[in-house]
């Protein structure tokens, strides 16, 4: 486990979303420091993807503040950036429901994520000079790497829609990592996964982890994997964060119980 | 198994035929003749309505059958198999012979042919850099424009216009085009960056309307109806011609357009900006998601297309030095939304060809005039059933990895 005394990486505080008269997020505070993997876990319609579209840009908070620290260390606030920002900023994410690009290699996949940090605009396509062709093929080694680092090497050339549901889990931890992130957000990076793929996507979320000194703020169902492997623990519960705490105290508590078991006396 | 579904299809394609001559019975056997009051049974139509149908049927049926078991093949195997033709020619020992032969041709077809076939070709050229310029925005993007031809009346009624109203030659007003293409393509992209699929389409389908009734109705501007004549060919340094060499001279600029026009999209299609366009194709919000700016890469598409549609309308205008807006009708989007589709989204051989097959056919097949356009229909049905990507699958480029640089 890591220190908590290191610095936020991400700090949302007092977010609130509302869709109409529906309130989806209500007053959410969430830190995730620097190093730190932290779950968010709730049951089914808890707000826990609604939050992670908050802060991705995806949707605009109705109030509250979405505050970044990048790795240059300056405060951002995020609220309301547009999605292609606030991954360029170093914020990448996963989906929930795998959102590959189903017709390209696995390679141009993770190639994708090195869009924002790479430069060539339309002349230097054309012309491909020098510098265009260092770039790219500086796209194409780096991206090959990031496969090699998810056990995907081997079917660099395969297109994305032809791999393994587990396959194709770990190629969007590529392609997100591929954006050079300081804050890694997976949305159920488990779910449809067998016992032994989950184990090793857990090994190699902490393998990530230490690599390429990310954080890590990850949506998730299956107890197990978030028991081992989270430092913190946020439980959310009709759009609020009922609990907070280390594993162990959250898995205590009393409101986190019956917010999954139900009330002691429907049980 | 493979008997058993042949007595099958016999009796399904027996079954059709009966039905169809059936059905067709009243009008194609029975003939009354008013004037004489008589009424002809003509039964050999019958049998020849019958028999036609059957064969067609057995053939429908057989194709149906190999279709499927590809599409079964392609599931168990996994991997992607790609058409005989689409092999063949992505194969560069095939490819590299055939673009040699191919470009022998084109450089001296107009010495070897008749003014009349380089003309021909000469527009078929166009419509395959007008093929190229849309396969960008349909084809790579995923942008469905059809509006198209209102870029390519752009081109044409710019260069027309300044001709016109300033005496400015071709070679001045074709980079003019170029930018004026680029502009209206941002114009058109801007409102539109919000919608997708259908919605998308329905507006640059407005567009385009709106683009051709302007020039039909602004006749201070455009001169309406009537157009625009008398436009100058192209200069060649000060030098007079005559028609015949005209000819030649615009389909040598034609052959070097398009050579341009398929340097640029090749690389385009295998760069940065070509991965952010498929990308944005496949899915927009996890494009948006791993960084791609989905606003520029949209007007980029749309911009770009419309560049190479203006430079065409300048052509255009400067080969048959006329213009008015009949020739900027809807059918002519359609036309080439059609060259895009049926030569394989994305794929850039696939537009080329085409382009030759759609443009150089009807050419060819005046013979039949009368059904061109139900042939016309009828091989774009049987394309889209058997071939739903074209006549040649886009294939992704496969990259060179240095491996030591670990």
């Amino acid at each position: 486990m890591m220190e908590h005394t290191s610095k936020a990486v991400l700090s949302v505080r007092n977010m609130s979303m509302n869709f109409g008269g529906l309130r989806a997020l209500s007053e959410v505070d969430i830190e995730v420091r620097q190093g730190e993997v932290v779950a968010l876990i709730g049951p089914n319609g808890a707000g826990k993807t609604t939050f992670f579209n908050c802060i991705t840009g995806i949707y605009t908070p109705t109030e509250g503040q979405v505050l970044a620290y990048p790795r240059d260390g300056k405060e951002k606030r995020i609220n309301g950036m547009r999605t292609n920002h606030v991954c360029e900023l170093g914020m990448a994410r996963t989906f929930q429901n795998i959102r590959l690009f189903p017709s390209m290699t696995a390679l141009e996949n993770v190639m994708i994520g090195r869009h924002c940090r790479t430069k060539t605009g339309i002349l230097g396509a054309v012309l491909r000079g020098a510098k265009t062709r260092r770039e790219e093929q500086e796209v194409v080694d780096k991206s090959y790497q990031l496969l090699k680092k998810v056990g995907l090497e081997k079917v660099a050339n395969e297109y994305s829609r032809n791999l393994p549901y587990g396959a194709q889990r770990r190629l969007e931890i590529a392609r997100a990592l591929a954006t050079e992130p300081f804050l890694l957000l997976l949305d159920e990076p488990a779910a449809g996964m067998n016992p032994q793929e989950t184990l090793e996507l857990k090994e190699m979320v902490t393998r990530i982890r230490e690599e390429f000194q990310v954080s890590v703020l990850l949506i998730e169902h299956d107890m197990k994997m978030v028991m081992s492997l989270s430092d913190r623990i946020y439980v959310m519960e009709y759009g609020r964060v009922i609990s907070t705490g280390t594993p162990v105290e959250v898995s205590a508590d009393p409101q986190v119980i019956r917010a999954y078991l139900g009330e002691e006396s429907d049980a | 198994m493979a008997t058993n579904t042949l007595a099958a299809n016999l009796k399904k394609s027996a079954i059709a035929a009966l039905w169809l001559a059936f059905l067709t019975l009243p009008v194609m056997v029975i003939r009354v003749d008013t004037v004489e009051k008589t009424i002809t049974w003509r039964w050999m139509h019958l049998l020849y309505m019958l028999v036609g149908s059957f064969v067609l049927a057995i053939a429908w049926h057989f194709m149906m059958d190999r279709r499927d078991r590809g599409a079964a093949a392609r599931e168990t195997e996994g991997g992607v198999q790609d058409s005989a033709l689409s092999r063949t020619l992505n194969n560069p020992r095939v490819l590299r012979p055939l673009m040699a032969l191919g470009f022998l041709v084109a450089a001296t077809f107009p010495w070897v042919f008749s003014m009349y076939q380089t003309n021909i070709l000469v527009s078929a050229l166009i419509y395959v850099v007008l093929g190229l310029g849309l396969n960008i925005t349909v084809g790579l993007a995923g942008l469905l424009d059809l509006g198209y031809v209102a870029f390519y009346a752009v081109g044409a009624y710019a260069y027309a216009l300044l001709n016109y109203h300033f005496h400015l030659g071709f070679w001045t007003v074709l980079p003019m085009a170029a930018i004026l293409g680029s502009f209206f393509g941002i114009l058109l992209g801007f409102p539109v960056l919000r919608l997708r699929g259908d919605y998308l389409a329905i507006v640059t389908l407005g567009f385009g309307q709106i683009v051709k009734l302007v020039l039909e109705n602004w006749n201070s501007f455009s001169f309406g109806p009537s157009g625009v004549s008398n436009i100058s060919r192209p200069g060649l340094f000060g030098y007079s011609y005559s028609v015949e060499q005209a000819t030649t001279y615009i389909y040598y600029i034609m052959l070097a357009l398009v050579l341009l026009a398929i340097l640029v999209t090749t690389r385009l299609k295998d760069s940065r900006i070509g991965r952010a366009w498929l990308a944005l194709r496949e899915d927009e919000i996890a494009c948006q998601a791993m960084g791609i700016d989905n606003t520029r890469a949209k007007l980029m598409a749309f911009s770009l297309g419309a560049t190479l549609a203006a430079v065409m309308g300048a052509v255009f205008a400067a080969k048959t030095t006329f213009i008015n807006p009949a020739s900027f009708s809807f059918m002519e989007s359609a036309m080439i939304l059609a060259i895009v589709v049926l030569g394989g989204m994305g794929s850039i051989l696939g537009v080329i060809l085409g382009a030759f097959l759609l443009i150089l056919l009807p050419e060819y097949m005046r013979a039949f005039s009368e059904y061109r356009m139900l042939l016309f229909g009828a091989t774009m049905i049987l394309v889209m059933v058997f071939r739903p990507e074209g006549l040649i699958k886009a294939r992704r480029k496969v990259y060179k990895i240095n491996t030591e640089t670990a």
